[in-house]
């Protein structure tokens, strides 16, 4: 490990979990998309930072039924090499540049924000009955990614990521060009061991499950239906990018879609 | 840290937090690069890392230590222009020129990957960098005549100066040309 006057740089996972600690006074920097520039405009005063662009966290390995993925994979890694509809998405973020920097684990971390959702690959990870493996002041621990995203990042240094290999997979956003590569609105469909999962990224500070439209399906509800169920599990809010309007406006079809190419 | 910029190895002392970007225009004067919004959504200041296109405003020093970092200084110079340079030169790909580093950059490392992309694969990989002043019309179109190869030896030689000059001298009074 490198120590350049306060920043830490582990070479390996387990060097990285030793430096993190219990986290107190650590700012982790990953591929640096959002950290980057709260740092710089001084948002952001790290007492001690961790990069993990050389912990070794960026292999993805596929294998019985499973795929794990470290937490600093690049989100163009996960483009052509992670299951559906987790690689759709990825190729949605942003634009070529910041997929090649960006990482899943800086996303799953995206601190939740009023204006805007940042932590698209979150929708995905929720259909896939994601595992979280971090380290912190209690250890090693996995937990779902339920969980994980209730209780939020801080304390934990997510390690790696584990998801199930889907029996089907579909997805649907609003694909609108814009000037910034931000998504609008996308929802995610997946059918694991775990049965079919539902989860929408663009409409609130963080990707949510939709229960109620899981609940419909679970029902024997035709697509058309469980879509109309999604505005119980979201309150689409106003950003920079589109209004609440818009997103309530165009939320069930993208449901639908998303519900009838699953099937 | 230690990197190599434009194919000269270098030892900096900015902070190992310090972007770049930073480290690029503040320590060793190389002013291609802009700082545009510095918070990743224009691609003014994209450099090559490795090769790849990246923006330097959200990479820490840290991030490079032992790359090799490109910019456009490296890619040609007056009177003797890169073929991406020299389109966008012939097509009129720039207007104030600040967004031109990044688009030039991005461009010629995908035509590394791809030397013959399609209108839609030009518009998908160049998303992230913003121009306020061409419209991108001109911006597509330079980047379709590198493709092609269509760039003429006037072009490529654009910027001379002296003898080998092949374009008219265009004198405005009270300039300082
Ligand atoms: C132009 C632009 C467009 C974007 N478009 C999109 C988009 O379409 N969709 C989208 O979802 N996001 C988008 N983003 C946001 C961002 O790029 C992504 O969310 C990205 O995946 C963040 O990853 P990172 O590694 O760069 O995060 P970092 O900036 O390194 O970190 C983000 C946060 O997570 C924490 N963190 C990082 N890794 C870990 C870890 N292993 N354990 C614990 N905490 C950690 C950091 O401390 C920080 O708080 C965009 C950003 C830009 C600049
Ligand atoms: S200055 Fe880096 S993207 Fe705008
Ligand atoms: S030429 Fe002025 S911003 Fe593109």
């Amino acid at each position: 490990m490198t120590n350049l006057t306060n920043v830490l740089v582990p070479t390996s996972a387990d060097d990285a979990a030793a430096a993190f600690g219990d986290g107190s006074g650590v700012t982790v920097v990953a591929g640096g998309t959002i950290v980057m520039p709260d740092i710089k405009l001084g948002r952001l005063c790290p007492e001690r930072t961790l990069y993990l662009g050389r912990a070794g966290l960026d292999r993805i390995e596929r294998s019985g039924g499973m795929c794990r993925i470290g937490a600093a994979t690049p989100v163009s890694a996960l483009v052509d090499g992670a299951p559906e509809p987790l690689a759709t998405f990825a190729a949605h973020v942003g634009d070529r540049e910041v997929r090649g920097q960006a990482t899943i684990g800086g996303n799953l971390c995206a601190p939740a924000t009023a204006t805007f959702s940042r932590g698209d690959l979150q929708a995905p990870l929720l259909t896939l009955d994601a595992r979280i493996r971090s380290a912190g002041s209690t250890g090693e621990r996995t937990d779902s990614i339920e969980d994980f995203l209730a209780a939020g990042p801080d304390g934990r240094l997510v390690l790696e990521i584990e998801v199930d290999e889907p029996k089907r997979a579909a997805s649907a956003s609003v694909r609108r060009p814009h000037a910034h590569a931000y998504t609008i609105l996308a929802v995610a469909a997946a059918e694991t061991a775990a049965g079919i999962r539902v989860a929408i990224a663009g409409a609130g500070p963080r990707a949510v499950r939709a229960t109620s439209v899981e609940q419909a399906l679970a029902d024997g509800a035709s697509p058309e239906d469980a879509g109309q169920k999604a505005l119980d599990d979201v309150d689409p809010q106003d950003d920079a990018i589109a209004s609440g309007n818009y997103r309530r406006q165009v939320l069930p079809a993208l449901v639908t879609r998303a519900l009838g190419d699953l099937s | 840290m230690r990197l190599t910029v434009n194919g000269i190895e270098r030892e900096l002392s900015t902070r190992p937090l310090d972007t770049l970007l930073n480290a690029l225009r503040e320590e060793l004067g190389i002013t291609s690069p802009k700082a545009g919004c510095q918070q990743g959504g224009c691609g003014a200041c994209t450099v090559l890392i490795d090769g790849e296109p990246r923006r330097s405003c959200l990479t820490p020093l840290v991030a490079v230590d032992g790359a090799t970092v490109t910019t456009v200084e490296a890619l040609g110079e007056p009177g003797n222009l890169s073929p991406v340079q020299a389109a966008f030169y012939e097509q009129y790909g720039l207007q104030c020129g600040f967004c031109t580093p990044g688009f030039v950059l991005a461009t010629t490392a995908m035509l590394e990957r791809n030397a013959n992309p399609s209108r839609e694969q030009i518009l998908e990989e160049l998303v992230g960098h913003v121009c306020r002043c061409t419209g991108y019309v001109k911006i597509v179109a330079a980047v379709e005549a590198a493709a092609r190869g269509d760039v003429s030896e006037a072009a490529l030689e654009a910027g001379a100066t002296g003898p080998s000059r092949r374009e008219p001298e265009v004198l405005v009074p009270g300039s300082p040309a």
